[in-house]
């Protein structure tokens, strides 16, 4: 553990560890929008097979914007951002190493309950199975995304609104691609074009969102 | 804090920093026009003036982390904007704010803040360092339940392991004791007779055994 990524990584998983309200709230929301969908549309379980697609993505969606939030704003305000861009690493692999380790604390739970909620809403083995494979790929890109509004709004007070509203627009892909995929399998057609394309915009977020959030940190830190 | 142990500092070699017609800028206000800095390997620059006069600002554009509305700075001969990570690790800054994270032990916050700067350490260094600082006992104590002092004494812990040649430090002496001051100022002469190089801002008068510089801002 003497790699100054792996240090960094480490450092960020502990310090979630010991924030353990923030993860407890994050996949609390998470579980409370999914099971508020049957109670406010219909307990019918042909409908509730129709909406599950949309419902579990629109609340991964929401539940990882909400998590966002924290993942600079600390950061700035202790001066530990400073030193994290003053590392001698690049500042894109620092930031990619950050991104990687909050999605890791906050996107990859919602992954593995997955499964669990395919089961509350009747969905059968092969739905649920696209269904976690489609948050695999997409959860990442959510958090890849994001990072870039929220090294944006970071010095920013009360950003969590903003934050949402510069985001929604690019994360209308995703959510299309990754509900489709979903639907596609209920309809004994293949999602294999979805999930195609949920890779190929993890590939590009990869390579390109790193770069624009530690630019955009630049700014917000100048 | 009681004995002044001069750290390992590798030997640093020629070094220059430059700063070449520098004007910076905060919003519409210019703080100062055209600055010329040459500091060389062995010599200490104190920046003095009245508050807002820009001397968090010249010291963070000098480390990079604010961009200058003119001018350029140069680290042995080359532009830091090309340099970066090059640059950077040969560079501390130690800002206002401590960089130290509550949740964190202060062991660990060391480990983390060496770790990134790109100077892994062990445990035992660690331990050393923080005794160094009077932290002796607390190394396993949250940073959160540190006083101002103390936690400024986490910070400098930075610099007993450091290498880097170049310190940039904003109002070190802050919140430190007299003892503490003391063992700081021990500590840049100890660096400064290795060949290091020093920028830094005080409201306290510093007298330092080296070749100590003044800059004046806001003149005008």
């Amino acid at each position: 553990m003497s790699h100054p990524l792996l240090i960094l990584f480490k450092r960020d998983c502990s310090l979630f560890l010991r924030r353990r309200q923030d993860a407890i709230a994050i996949i609390g929301f998470f579980l409370v929008a999914v099971a508020l969908f049957p109670l406010g549309i219909s307990p019918e379980p042909q409908i509730l097979r129709t909406i599950a697609p949309g419902a579990v993505w629109i609340a991964a969606l929401f539940a990882i914007v909400l998590a966002l939030e924290r993942l600079f704003t600390d950061d700035l305000a202790d001066g530990t951002l400073e030193q994290q861009l003053l590392s001698a690493q690049p500042q894109s692999m620092v930031v990619l190493v950050r991104l990687a380790a909050h999605w890791l604390v906050t996107g990859l739970p919602l992954v593995l309950l997955s499964p669990l909620i395919g089961l509350q809403f009747g969905l059968h083995g092969a739905e649920t199975g696209v269904l976690t494979l489609s948050l695999i790929l997409g959860t990442p890109v959510l958090v890849l995304i994001g990072g870039i509004g929220a090294a944006l709004t970071a010095g920013l007070r009360g950003s969590g609104g903003l934050v949402t509203l510069l985001l929604l627009p690019l994360y209308v892909p995703v959510l299309v691609l990754g509900t489709a995929a979903v639907s596609a399998t209920m309809t004994q057609s293949s999602p294999e074009a979805h999930l195609s394309l949920l890779g190929a915009a993890l590939l590009v977020a990869l390579v390109l969102a790193p770069w624009a959030t530690a630019a955009a940190l630049r700014i917000t830190i100048d | 804090m009681d004995t002044i142990t001069p750290s390992p500092t590798d030997v640093i070699g020629e070094a220059r920093l430059e700063a070449r017609k520098l004007s910076v800028q905060r919003g519409e206000r210019i703080l100062f026009r055209d600055l010329q800095i040459q500091l060389h390997t062995g010599q200490a620059l104190l920046v003095a003036g009245p508050n807002g006069a820009g001397k968090t600002t010249l010291l963070r554009t000098l480390c990079g982390l604010s961009q200058p509305a003119q001018g350029s700075i140069h680290w042995r001969g080359q532009d830091i904007a090309e340099l970066r990570e090059e640059y950077r690790t040969q560079l501390l800054y130690m800002g206002h704010r401590n960089g130290s994270k509550d949740e964190l032990s202060c062991q660990e916050n060391l480990e983390v803040a060496m770790g990134i700067a790109g100077r892994p350490t062990s445990f035992d260094e660690r331990y050393r360092a923080l005794a160094e600082v009077g932290l002796g006992g607390l190394e396993e104590m949250p940073a959160r339940y540190l006083s101002q002092g103390q936690q400024r004494r986490l910070s400098l812990a930075r610099l007993t392991l450091t290498r880097a040649a170049l310190w940039v430090l904003d109002e070190p002496f802050n919140a430190l004791d007299a003892q503490a001051m003391s063992w700081l100022t021990g500590r840049l002469e100890t660096h400064l007779a290795a060949g290091g190089l020093a920028v830094l801002t005080s409201h306290y008068d510093v007298r330092l055994r080296g070749d100590l510089r003044r800059l004046n801002l806001g003149g005008h």
